[in-house]
Parts: C-alpha cells; structure tokens; sequence
C-alpha cells in the first residue's frame, strides 16, 4: 500500500468504482456524461467551470484532468488563470460574508 | 530551444531501432497497455489493409529552415538528405502510368530542394495527376528573396497549400517552432491571401494544421478551426480554408521531448485509451504511400522515419507495383495509435 493519499495513477482507476456497485457507479458515469455534453452552456463554458470547481473542492485529480481538457480544447490558459480565479473570489467571499455574522455577534454582545 | 535535429546531436534517438525498442517495451511488453495488434484484435479488427492507392506522398529532403520541438521528421538545417532528379523522374513515370489522384510534396521544408520547381511543373505538364499538395512551413516564403515569389508560383500551379501553425497567438507557436516563427508565418499567410489563396471563388486551397503544443491530444477539429478563423481574421485579417488536427506521434523529436519530460507513459496511455476503432478503419495508409528521398516505399511518413519499408518485395518507386502494393500488409507499432486516438488523425485531419 502506497503512503501517499493522493496518487496519480489513480485517476486512471476512476471507473473502477463501478466495481463494489455497478448499479450506482454506472449511474453516476452516465449523469457525469449527460451533464459535460453541449448544451445551453457550450463543452468549453463546461471545461472552465470544472476547473474553477476543480479549484475550490481542492480535486488534485480534478485539476489535473481539467487542465488536460482545457488544452485539448484550445482554451487559452489566461481564461483557464481567469476561471481559477472566479472559483477563488467565490471561496473567499463565502469566508468574507461570515465576517457579518461575526460582526452582529460581536454587536450583541458588546455594550 | 535545440538548434540541431538529433541526428546532429548524435542523440539516441536518432536510432530508428531505439525508437522501436522504446515503443515496444516498458509498458507494451509488462501488459500494462495492449500492443496496437492487441487492441486491433480485442476490437475484432482485422489488421489493416491497403485500399486503392489514392495518394503519393513524396518526401523530397529532410532540409528545413526550422528546426521545430515536435517534428517526426528530425528536419532542420543540418539534414542533407535530398531526392536526386532521377528519383523523381522515377515518381514522375509512376504518375504517368498510374491513376494518383492526389501526390503529396512533404519534406522538410520541400522549397528548398533545388528542384523543387521543376518538379511541380513537370507533375502538371507531363501527368494527369487532379491535386498537387505541398506542406509549406510558412515561414519559408519569407526566409529569403528567392523564396518571395512563391506565393505566385503556387497560384500558377494551382498547388494545394497545407501549413503547419500550431495555435493562433505567438506564445505557443513560437514554443512550438522556434522563436520570430508565429510572425513570419503570419506575414507569408497574408501574402497567400493576396494572391487568392483562401480566398472564396478562387479554387486556391488553403489549409491549415494544427498539432498539439504538448502532450496532449487534439480536441475537436470544428471547434478548434472556428477559433482560428475568428481569431487570425480579426486580428491579422486572414482567411484560409480549413484546419486539420492532427496528433503528434510518439516518435523522433516528440519522443525525446515525451521522455524529457517524463510525459511518455500518460501519454501512451491517452492514445490507448482514446483508440476509435471507427477511425481504424480510415487511416491513411489505407489509401497513401509515402516515398523516400532515396525513393524506397513506406506505408506512411512516420514509418517512414522509423525506417519500417513496406512489407513487399518491391520496395522501391522504380519498382512500383500497383497491385501487388495493394496485397501488402501494413508495418505496425505503437506509434500507430496516435492515428486511431479520437477523432482519428492523418495528414488531412480527423478520420472518423
């Protein structure tokens, strides 16, 4: 057994999940599919979205995968930097926010 | 960036035989990855057969003004290797008593074989052949005066432009093909536009090739060359006519930059993985021969460089021998699934 959590090969090995629960593995594969497919959103609107989420679920996996996409894709790696970047503001306005609960908390309880 | 092709350098990889050793063991030869007859066979594929020729493809020298990070060929300045005339009045006798429809001039950079213009002329005045393709680097057009009027010459001799530019902004490119490459490639592009090519009503092709700059594979062939259009139209005002994606190959230069940076193995894996076997079926071997400098035949330009001859008694164009070529059994090895990955890839694009 490997003493790293994260190893690359791995990814390679996704499908294998289907292998303790066919029928919810292939579920999973199969909506996966559907969702990436051209749509109202385009496959590359898709692509940069993933990897802007890819970013904030802090997916290694996901990253790598993205980015490989992004290339394949032609998409330009300022859009790719630009996407990261949207993901970041969301995490850190989602910390930032809670700067207001801190400060009702602090008002309710200060003099 | 190298300046030398690896032959020069004396690299390794200027071994044919290493370059095979390489694609056939590791993890072809641990089971890891099926070997390209495997997958054939797994797919129940018969191995791949010769269809009716339809394309010569003529590799005239491997010279060339560039010496670009990715190239199958090992070109550059240093390689001497050119086609003497009679070779090429040996191909010409081919053309003349065979149905080619289309002959293919590769190189190198194939302008700069001395006899490059008398060979396309003689093609047109002495053979019925309908399509001259020549796969011009661009740049060469503006490498030297002698070279300026090329544009013209094409156009004369309704020649079929296919050129090599690897993305649309200068970073890339120039990564790709050498420093100053993207803007000498987009001057030559706007000189082809002014004499008609890819232009609309003109019946002058233009196309053009995009590879991968990395190790990755192409993606979609259409949504890559309405980028291009909107892009080299808006910011340089250049029309052409299509673009091809075509995958890099693991051999030569590309196999020494997949090994360098210890992207070999997850790139093999992505071609395996990517295998369409739709796009087995339509390979351009199928219906291509290339020719060598020296004149022997080979199933394609990359066997070519991997010095794999075709399976046949008469290997050499002063031989040629139509049917019997056709009852040939194609060479194959690993680097075989960069044509069969995806889309499928050849030297007019996506196959499948």
């Amino acid at each position: 057994m490997k003493k790293e959590y994260y190893n690359p090969e791995d990814l390679k090995k996704f499908s294998s999940i289907s292998e303790w629960n066919k029928e919810l593995g292939d579920k999973f594969f199969d909506y996966y599919s559907s969702v990436f497919k051209e749509g109202h959103l385009t496959a590359r609107e898709k692509s940069l979205i993933a990897l802007a989420v890819s970013h904030v679920v802090h997916c290694p996996y996901c990253i790598d995968a993205y980015t490989k996409d992004g290339l394949e894709r032609g998409i330009e790696k300022e859009k790719m930097m630009e996407a990261v970047h949207v993901g970041a503001a969301i995490k850190s306005g989602a910390v930032l926010v809670h700067g207001v609960q801190m400060m009702n908390r602090h008002d309710q309880l200060s003099m | 960036m190298a300046t030398k092709s690896l032959k020069a350098q004396q690299s390794e990889l200027s071994n044919t035989q290493r370059q095979l050793e390489i694609l056939s063991n590791g993890i072809f030869k641990n089971g890891q990855l099926p070997t390209f007859k495997q997958k054939l066979k797994e797919h129940a594929l018969p191995s791949i057969q010769p269809k009716k020729l339809s394309i010569l493809q003529i590799n005239i020298g491997y010279m060339c003004n560039q010496v670009c990070a990715h190239c199958h060929v090992d070109a550059g300045p240093d390689r001497k290797e050119m086609m003497s005339r009679t070779t090429m009045e040996e191909c010409i006798a081919v053309m003349e008593t065979n149905e080619i429809e289309t002959i293919d001039l590769t190189g190198g950079a194939p302008e700069m074989h001395p006899e490059f213009r008398w060979f396309v002329e003689q093609i047109r005045e002495r053979t019925s052949v309908n399509e001259i393709i020549v796969r011009s680097n661009l740049t060469i057009i503006m490498a030297n005066k002698k070279y300026h009027d090329l544009p013209e010459f094409f156009a004369q001799h309704k020649v079929h432009i296919i050129s090599s530019l690897p993305f649309y902004k200068r970073d890339k490119t120039d990564r790709q093909r050498g420093s100053g490459v993207f803007d000498q490639s987009i001057k030559a592009l706007q000189k082809l536009n002014r004499v008609g090519y890819g232009k609309k009503g003109t019946q002058l092709q233009l196309d053009l090739v995009y590879n991968p700059s990395g190790a990755f594979l192409p993606g979609d062939q259409m949504a890559l060359e309405n980028d291009f259009k909107k892009a080299l139209r808006e910011d340089f005002g250049i029309e052409f006519n299509h673009l091809f994606t075509i995958t890099n190959l693991p051999i030569s230069r590309f196999l020494d930059y997949l090994i360098a940076s210890e992207n070999f193995e997850e790139y093999m894996h992505a071609l395996v993985d990517a295998f369409n076997p739709a796009a087995a079926k339509n390979v351009m071997c199928t219906n291509t021969l290339s020719v060598s400098w020296e004149g022997y035949l080979f199933d394609c330009d990359f066997n070519q460089m991997l010095e794999l001859k075709v399976a046949s008694k008469h290997s050499h164009i002063r031989d040629f021998n139509a049917i019997e070529l056709e009852q040939r059994k194609i060479q194959l090895s690993q680097h075989c699934y960069g044509c069969t990955a995806g889309a499928g890839s050849s030297c007019q694009g996506s196959i499948a």
